[in-house]
């Protein structure tokens, strides 16, 4: 029998006998608040600029952030800055196209046909593990000294990351929704560009963020290994010198290029997967 | 058009499906597949709807398709199978991209399809933001768009709560009315069998062989009469006392498995 609260208001959560249902369904819900991250980054920053202004700490090995920002102003107005940047982004932006496309095509390959899948899939196992700055040399040895080596160390780190996110990316489109076309006679291309490309995109657009750090990581090594330009040639340089500001300054630069990419491929995101 | 089951049978790997199993689908009628689960309703009408070959027999069609029909054959699928990145009017064009109508042409025929199934005023809206009802209907409307003259039917209603079970069986009805399309329809709800069949075939436990083919009394407006609702009811329980014992059966096989 269902029993309501008498209609002349009194309740029943007062009797002596009764406590309430405790309440057990707090937590596991994480939301992240994007004012208490600001807050936190602006503490830190202070704190540590409190401690380099106390001198608590040698700024030669940690430069304040006042100081690092300095330096990189200082990098800006003689022009090294956007040298350094300019040759970087233009190694980044080609060796990241040139892996990205062939990496799409391989993916897109791998996960549509069998025997692209049988050969691809044993070749992207055995060489996608190998630490692709280790490459370099032989890279150096096949194409010579300049630009072509690094852009091809770079292209090889985005280009298995890619085509293991594409042909992933691929497997995941669910099955009903091929065999959905399949049963309206539409033609194989119409598939692949409609319903495949689509369905796999988020897939691909996840390996973009990670390619764009592969990317980022790579051109730095290379840099490091044989460039006379490019931001991983210059925090180099300042590491031999010991000018700890600059090269702060660099991995300042390094970081706001990551943050950027970052943006942009949530900017993609929003724009291509609204319907999510 | 008459759809020809002839001689089917099916297996995946060691596991037999389908044996032997043969009927005739005319032109306007519907015919309702029944059986305990994994009897192989699902597997039949890919093999009919040419989704799967089967290891023996073949799936035949008689006759030429009705004028204008661009896709005689055509699936309503359990899980709506709807293109999660495209708008309602998208997903309903979307089996028309590839034939030669014009723009114009997709748009009235698309119009068209979305009045019969009220969702004019849903053209914009996105799978996600549409109930299960709406979604299903969705893929009612794109398999209507083809003019199809026999429609497939795969559990369209199973995954549906039973108040918009109810209101699509009457659309059902509605659309099947004129006999201008016929329909096999798989299902493991004997009502919705009894309410829209005109015959109902009756699967074994697996491998699924014919056990029975039982004629529906009535047409499909009579049955809404209550004079014939007994009738029906006691149809619905000889159908059940069919498939009882293998359901039970086909139940245990499955939570064995």
């Amino acid at each position: 029998m269902l029993e309501r609260t008498p209609a002349d208001g009194h309740r029943i959560g007062a009797e002596a006998d009764t406590k309430p249902v405790r309440f057990r369904g707090a937590g596991f819900t994480p939301a992240a608040s994007r004012w208490a991250g600001l807050l936190a980054l602006i503490s830190v920053l202070g704190l540590w600029q409190l401690i380099g202004s106390l001198a608590l700490i040698n700024p030669l090995f940690l430069p304040t952030p006042l100081g690092i920002l300095r330096a990189l102003y200082r990098l800006a107005e003689s022009g090294a800055l956007w040298q350094h940047v300019s040759a970087s982004l233009l190694r980044i932006l080609s060796g990241w196209a040139l892996g990205t496309a062939t990496g799409i095509v391989v993916g897109f390959a791998i996960g549509l046909w069998r025997i692209a899948r049988s050969i691809g899939i044993t070749f992207v196992s055995a060489l996608f593990p190998i630490p692709k700055i280790a490459v370099l040399p032989l890279l150096i040895l096949w194409l010579g000294i300049g630009e072509q080596p690094k852009i091809a160390t770079i292209a090889l780190g985005v280009f298995f990351s890619t085509t293991i996110s594409v042909y992933s990316g691929v497997d995941a489109v669910p099955r009903n929704l091929i065999r959905m076309a399949q049963s309206f006679d539409v033609p194989f291309p119409t598939i692949v560009r409609k319903v495949i490309w689509p369905g796999a995109l988020p897939s691909i657009l996840a390996g973009f963020r990670i390619t764009a750090s592969v990317a980022l990581m790579l051109v730095v090594s290379a840099e490091m290994i044989g460039a006379e330009t490019g931001i991983g040639t210059f925090v180099l340089q300042a590491g031999n010198l010991m000018q700890t500001d600059q090269l702060m300054a660099g991995i300042l630069m390094l970081s706001l290029f990551g943050l950027a990419v970052g943006k942009l491929i949530s900017l993609l995101e929003a724009r291509l997967l609204h319907w999510r | 058009m008459d759809l020809i089951a002839e001689i089917i049978s099916h297996r995946f790997d060691a596991l037999d499906v389908l044996e032997n199993v043969s009927f005739t689908v005319g032109a306007g009628e519907v015919v309702a597949i029944v059986g305990p689960s994994g009897c192989g309703k699902s597997t039949l009408l890919s093999i009919l709807g040419g989704l799967l070959q089967p290891s023996a027999g073949q799936a035949l069609l008689r006759g030429t398709p009705p004028p204008g029909s661009l896709n005689p054959l055509t699936f309503v699928f359990q899980d709506f199978a709807l293109l999660p990145w495209a708008s309602v009017a998208d997903n309903v064009a979307f089996p028309l991209l590839h034939t030669p109508l014009s723009a114009q042409q997709r748009a009235v025929a698309v119009d068209d399809a979305l009045r019969r199934t009220g969702l004019l005023d849903f053209r914009s809206a996105f799978p996600k933001q549409l109930s299960g009802g709406m979604r299903q209907r969705v893929g009612i409307a794109r398999a209507l768009v083809v003019r199809p003259a026999i429609l497939l039917m795969d559990e369209p209603l199973s995954a549906l709560d039973s108040q918009t079970r109810e209101l699509l069986m009457e659309d059902f009805v509605d659309l099947l009315a004129d006999g201008a399309m016929g329909a096999v329809y798989v299902t493991h709800n004997l009502e919705e069998a009894v309410r829209l069949a005109d015959r109902i075939v009756v699967l074994s436990r697996r491998p699924g062989r014919i056990r029975k083919v039982v004629t529906v009394p009535a047409t499909r407006r009579a049955r809404g009469d209550a004079g014939m609702r007994a009738q029906l009811l006691d149809l619905q329980n000889e159908l059940w006392a069919l498939i009882r014992t293998e359901a039970i059966d086909a139940e245990r096989e499955v939570q064995h498995a």
